[in-house]
């Protein structure tokens, strides 16, 4: 065997890791998938040299990290998608019948300096975390990975209209969350 | 007249919808002028449109920080079952 997977590891194991993170944002899933890759990688006979490794273990990742992601929204049971529609974040809870704001947006106050830009991250952080997985998911894959809808589409198996509604429920919980929890000062 | 004047303007629950779908794809011209003149006129949805984007301009940054950030690694103790898992398939 010529490929030497010790030295990739060693060299790119954190790089992937990271990138992996980024967007899975859960430390045993990058793990999980800079694994599959590195597995993928030594089945594969398709790295010709001339693009360089980090680049072509990229592209597998890139895989791999959708795939987990394609499981996370197909592990939910059905009674979740059915909840959804009940959940704190339907649209119907948001506007009274003539479609006016129930609780109009509040100002957000910006981070100022370092310690509120760290604080509001977490903050963002933490009500991605209160998301339903699914909803959490496709908003990674859109506005983090920001792939296009219509790959969105393709990989989950949903209907454009069903990933609008998704994306849409997805923002207006998360804004709702920060204007609850996000604090200044 | 009264009907078709109702269609121009949006609730803000349309309007919100649209914002969402704008971060999305590049709206119909009829989304975008009926959009801009509600903005216009409602506070509240000129707040919520400023907010979605900023969401999605931050969640964009953390994601290159977690990416730049040279003290995120892998473990020691990751690192050696990944290369047991390796391992286990070279044989």
């Amino acid at each position: 065997m010529s490929k030497n997977v010790n030295d990739w590891l060693n060299d790119h194991g954190d790089y992937l890791y990271r990138f992996a993170l980024a967007r899975l944002r859960d430390p045993h899933q990058a793990e999980d998938a800079v694994q599959e890759t590195m597995l993928a990688a030594i089945k594969s006979d398709s790295f010709e040299g001339d693009s360089s490794a980090r680049t072509w273990l990229t592209g597998i990742l890139k895989h791999k990290i959708i795939d987990l992601q394609r499981k996370q929204i197909r592990e939910q049971p059905l009674s979740d998608l059915i909840d959804l529609d009940a959940s704190d974040t339907s649209m119907d809870d948001f506007f009274d019948k003539k479609g006016h704001w129930l609780d109009k947006p509040q100002t957000l106050d910006m981070p100022e300096n370092a310690l509120e830009q760290k604080q509001f991250l977490s903050t963002l952080s933490g009500c991605m975390d209160k998301l339903p997985a699914k909803l959490a998911a496709i908003f990674m894959m859109r506005d983090v990975q920001e792939a296009d809808n219509e790959s969105i589409c393709k990989e989950l198996n949903i209907t454009a209209t069903n990933a609008w509604v998704m994306l849409y429920r997805a923002r207006m919980g998360l804004r709702k969350c920060l204007e609850i929890n996000w604090i200044t000062g | 007249m009264e009907t078709r004047k109702m269609k121009l303007m949006l609730t803000c629950k349309q309007a919100s919808l649209i914002i969402s779908q704008s971060l999305d794809n590049p709206l119909s011209r009829s989304d975008r002028m009926k959009l801009k003149f509600h903005l216009f006129i409602c506070k509240a949805c000129t707040r919520f449109n400023r907010q979605l984007h900023l969401i999605k301009t931050i969640v964009q940054r953390m994601k290159l920080e977690t990416e730049n950030d040279d003290t995120i690694q892998l473990t020691i103790e990751a690192k050696a079952r990944i290369n047991r898992a390796i391992e286990s398939k070279q044989h």
